[in-house]
């Protein structure tokens, strides 16, 4: 066993390396690119190799753990990095005679998210049971919703930018096939040392939601853009923490190859994907793959395939004796979830009891879309923007605080947000909730700006010096370090003399009509002053010392 | 006073002339003598005398919980019970002792009854024998009665008589000869095809199947969810009442249970049933009923005509599909629930570390009998992928065609249904096992599981001796939901049929030491 595996390690790396090769050229390869997408989402032409195109069809399964106190059908708690077996219940270990009782806030956020994907929500689903035998799941079951599921025939934009310029960008549909909730399994930790398995039920039993996606997308990218979308929708609902790191938000993929016109190839799902960056290698991964067998005269598996992010491939998993059978039976201990909305709410109803879809939907937040479409209308930023603004957990609610506390315009602002904000946490990794300089200190020295006490290149200048986070403020640092804009026009004028006095080659080359080099002197005065003068002013000066 | 109804003993204890812990001890010491039936699987000894006491303070103080303070009570051992051993007579629960109550358990010691012990049972309710336990087979007090013995003189030697006892049914046996047998006042049993209605007529006690929703489940180690009831087995119609009472209602720990209050009742002791219609389903006079069970029948029915009832035939024309369809959803269900019992979180593990797999099946082979693993094995078959339609789906639609019957029995005006509850009186073990269990469960269920299809709540009431001296019970099938309407015809019933009470003999010569597994909880 150990020989088969280190075998296809290192079969896996072989490929890998001609992966690498290709990768290594640009983001979008050469022999990739005939599997690129364009923007209407078919695939592209073929290359110079004159071999007929590949269409590549991927479609997402995403199980989103529910942000919850407590589990889908217990009280036990739900929380991440407990100690081990610390929140089960006699149901999550499934101590015989315990039973389901459903979690009200867990429907809630399954609605909610429904709702958000423009999904039919339906006012009565079903709970099954799947049946297999696993160490982390002690009934030896999984409820789910198999026949009935909460949502149905939603949708999900998103967008993606070509070429990876920022400025062109496109926006794609997804189409959701459902959302069901489900519990999440427990934890098994092999110890292959000792031969034992370890297991912690501490997520055994959390809420899951499973987003189920039509095979709308063609390449990793498109996938990524799709689920990172997702993530920020859940985000924005609360419904779900998603963070693909503790395992909020994991990703199975489908994936198949067919020629344009033919019916979809046999699929692979990819697993074991723990974050999106990993999700667009291990989609690109496999449909390059795939590729590559069919065109060498191979056939493609209907199996699951784990992506291993070291090596930056998919492997085959070892699946449990061939295909299971998982004996699929309705629920006997829980009714059918039955929803209402304004219409058929009962009238004697105890509201505690009962969901109301209209009501939730009423209470929706303002989704993302919505979010940067208000931004862009809002403040005259641009689309890309507010894509940016959006992705970084508070980099919005920062840019808004700033320019409410701030007379420069919006679209000046956003250039200090992004450029110099948000490259320093970046280099830092920092979060912006953790940002040193906060968003009043930032408004404060952009109106030292705004109003010409300094120059902006002293105002990068402070910014440094409010990193390091000492708790002074912006006026505080530009007294200390006398970076204040020269007031004196006499001291200014006698500064502008002394370097034109000292640049005869470039004053007589401006005198001659090259009015370029006027910037050259201008840099000159700013490095003599440290950045205290007012460039628009020394400007002014010179050329009128210029002229003379 | 141990032959006293639950309610007459809890006047007796309310005025004094008998202490909780009195009544306590000679329970004990009659469980202790009556060893031999292998009623209970384990006597909670210590944990009794302290309830025993507690009660007795609270009597002393002059606040007694209610009605059922300081009785003693026995309950089926698939019931979980906190410190006391619950094993479903399987070796896959050998030892294991829950860590909670089942609701039905926790409200009667809320209510300050006294748990005696834990009964006996076919292994995890699967049987109608009680024969079918790692703990061997209940033993029908009726067995040992001056009725039965003069009626069935011994065939000669000694040997033989020791092969004379007759079966208590199943599979709460062990709950219906506790009752019997005086050792307790009540027992809970569990009701999925007729568990507890058709030990309670072989043992000649009242065995109650309420309205499925209107008991938890919670801590009810499930055969069938969707079928499974806990049963109530008492001495006369009225205790049944007292125990539903006290049962009864909407637990948040189960979400099938009705989300609307329960008022507990008292039955009427002026009953008029004239205005009664009683329906005699036809489909119930079914091969195999004795002569004199149908004779019973049709005397019982007379009862109700004379005393001014209406009286009439109806069909309920699915009832001979529901054995097949019975088996198929219990089988697909006991397949999914024993799915949990794979050694890793509780229960027994066998010794075998090869691999996961290997261990899972290992236990699961030691662990259950065959009769668990033959209906885990169909169960399984009937819900694969291929299956799933033809038998799962088909039965579920038969399932509700068995239950539409019903509505239109009773949509037509009828009542009350009236039948038998066993085909014939109790079997001597040694001719039930002949049998296999699966025979003998599809034959014995067949009067009594239709009820569990369509959720209705039905009532076994002792009617007469058979010509063998044993108990014969009749069966009323009530509307959903109407325990009051039911209880209170089985209880004219009652009235007018004076069962007679079961003379014990001397049991002393009865070695109890054959029954080694008898244990005392020592803890708590």
């Amino acid at each position: 066993m150990a020989a088969a595996a280190a075998a296809a390690a290192r079969g896996c790396e072989r490929v890998w390396r001609r992966a690498w090769w290709r990768g290594a050229a640009d983001a979008f390869p050469a022999p990739a690119r005939a599997v690129a997408c364009n923007a209407r989402g078919g695939a592209a032409p073929a290359g110079e190799s004159g071999l007929a195109s590949w269409v590549p069809v991927v479609g997402l399964e995403i199980h989103v753990q529910i942000s919850s106190n407590s589990k889908l059908f217990s009280g036990s708690q739900v929380q991440f990095a407990a100690p081990p077996n610390s929140l089960v219940s006699f149901f999550d270990a499934s101590l015989p005679g315990t039973l389901p009782v459903l979690n009200r806030r867990c429907v809630e956020a399954a609605v909610m998210t429904g709702l958000a994907l423009n999904c039919s929500i339906n006012k009565k689903s079903l709970f099954d049971r799947k049946h297999y035998f696993y160490a982390d799941l002690p009934a030896g079951y999984q409820i789910t919703q198999q026949r009935v599921p909460i949502a149905v025939n939603g949708s999900l934009s998103y967008s993606l930018c070509i070429d990876n310029k920022m400025s062109q960008m496109v926006t794609k549909t997804v189409r959701i096939k459902q959302i069901q909730l489900e519990q999440d399994s427990g934890k098994s930790l092999h110890d292959d040392a000792r031969s034992q398995t370890l297991v912690d039920l501490n997520r055994a039993g959390v809420g899951l939601m499973e987003v189920v996606t039509e095979p709308d997308m063609c390449c990793g990218e498109e996938a990524a853009a799709a689920v990172r979308e997702l993530q920020l929708i859940l985000q924005t609902l609360g419904s779900s923490q998603a963070i693909m790191a503790e395992g909020q938000l994991r990703v199975d993929a489908n994936v198949s190859v067919h020629h344009p016109g033919e019916p979809y190839g046999v699929r692979t799902e990819v697993k074991n994907i723990n974050s999106v960056r990993f999700l667009a290698k291990a989609v690109d991964y496999e449909i390059q793959r795939q590729i590559e067998e069919l065109e060498n005269g191979g056939t493609i598996l209907n199996e699951t395939r784990s992506f291993d992010s070291k090596l930056g491939c998919t492997v085959p998993m070892r699946d449990k004796e061939g295909k299971q059978d998982y004996r699929f039976m309705p629920e006997p201990n829980l009714p059918p979830l039955i929803l209402y909305d304004a219409k058929s709410l009962p009238v004697n109803m105890n509201h505690q009891q009962v969901v109301n879809i209209d009501w939730i939907r009423e209470r929706l937040p303002d989704l993302p879309s919505v979010k940067r479409a208000k931004l862009v209308e809002l403040y005259g930023i641009l689309p890309e923007h507010s894509f940016t603004l959006l992705n970084e957990d508070g980099l919005a609610e920062y840019f808004e605080n700033v320019i409410k506390q701030t007379q420069m315009k919006p679209k000046k602002v956003i250039g200090w947000i992004l450029n110099d904000l948000l490259s320093y946490l970046k280099q830092h990794a920092l979060t912006v909730k953790d940002s040193p300089v906060s968003s009043f200190l930032l408004a404060d020295l952009l109106n030292l700006l705004e109003r010409r006490e300094i120059s902006s290149s002293a105002a990068k200048q402070v910014l440094e010096e409010l990193w390091k986070g000492e708790g002074k403020t912006p006026l505080k640092i530009v007294k200390e370090k006398k970076l204040e804009l020269i007031q004196d026009q006499k001291e200014l004028e006698q500064i502008c003399q002394s370097v034109i006095d000292r640049q005869e080659d470039e004053v007589m080359a401006i005198k001659v009509g090259n009015q370029k080099v006027l910037n050259k002197l201008i840099g000159l005065v700013q490095r003599a002053t440290r950045g205290r003068s007012n460039p628009v002013l020394v400007k002014q000066i010179l050329e009128k010392k210029l002229s003379e | 006073m141990l032959r006293a109804s639950l309610r007459e003993v809890s006047a007796a204890l309310k005025e004094g002339r008998v202490t909780p812990t009195e009544l306590c001890q000679r329970c004990l010491s009659l469980i202790k003598s009556t060893s031999f039936l292998n009623a209970y699987v384990t006597v909670a000894e210590e944990t009794a005398l302290k309830q025993a006491e507690e009660s007795e303070k609270r009597y002393r103080r002059g606040q007694p919980l209610g009605v059922l303070d300081g009785i003693p009570i026995a309950v089926k051992d698939n019931f979980n019970t906190a410190g006391i051993e619950t094993t479903c007579a399987s070796n896959m629960l050998k030892g294991y002792i829950s860590p909670y109550n089942a609701t039905v358990v926790q409200k009667l010691l809320d209510q300050g009854a006294v748990l005696l012990g834990k009964t006996n049972l076919d292994e995890f309710a699967m049987g109608s024998g009680s024969t079918d336990g790692i703990f061997g087979p209940v033993r029908n007090p009726w067995s040992y009665s001056r009725q039965y013995k003069e009626k069935t003189p011994p065939k000669s030697s000694s040997e033989n008589e020791e092969s004379d006892w007759v079966i208590t049914g199943g599979s709460s046996g062990g709950s219906a000869a506790a009752v019997s047998s005086f050792t307790c006042f009540a027992a809970l049993g569990s009701d999925t095809g007729g568990s507890t209605r058709n030990p309670a007529a072989h043992c000649g006690v009242v065995g109650l199947k309420p309205t499925y929703g209107l008991i938890s489940r919670h801590g009810l180690i499930p055969l069938v969810n969707s079928m499974d009831v806990p049963g109530i087995l008492t001495r006369c119609v009225d205790d049944a009442a007292v125990v539903l009472g006290s049962l009864a209602g909407h637990d948040p720990k189960d979400a099938t249970t009705i989300q609307d209050t329960f008022k507990p009742f008292e039955l009427p002791n002026l009953i008029d049933v004239r205005k009664l219609c009683i329906g005699i389903p036809k489909e119930y006079h079914a091969p195999g009923l004795s002569s004199e069970i149908l004779a019973l029948w049709s005397k019982a029915a007379d009862l109700f005509k004379d005393a001014g009832a209406k009286v009439i035939e109806v069909s309920l024309p699915h009832t001979c599909y529901s054995i097949v369809c019975y088996h198929v959803l219990c089988t697909a269900e006991v397949a999914s629930n024993m799915a949990r019992f794979d050694g890793l979180e509780y229960g027994h593990r066998a010794d075998m570390n090869k691999s996961t797999e290997s261990m899972y099946a290992a236990t699961r082979r030691e662990g259950f009998n065959d009769v668990v693993r033959g209906r885990i094995l169909s169960g399984n078959y009937f819900l694969l992928k291929q299956n799933y339609e033809n038998y799962f789906i088909k039965a579920q639609k038969v399932r509700r065609l068995i239950a539409n019957d019903f509505v239109k029995v009773f949509g037509s005006g009828v009542d009350i249904l009236l039948t038998p509850t066993t085909l014939s009186d109790a079997v001597p073990y040694m001719e039930f096992i002949k049998e296999d269990n699966r025979t003998r469960s599809a034959q014995d269920d067949i009067l009594t599981q239709a009820a569990n299809m369509a959720g209705l709540p039905a009532i076994s009431i002792p009617t007469a001796l058979s010509k063998r001296g044993l108990p014969v019970g009749l069966q009323f099938i009530g509307h959903s939901f109407q325990e009051k309407q039911l209880l209170t015809v089985a209880k004219w019933f009652e009235k007018q049929i004076k069962f007679p009470m079961i003379q014990l003999e001397e049991v002393k010569r009865h070695d109890c030491s054959v029954f080694q597994h008898q244990k005392s909880v020592s803890f708590l």
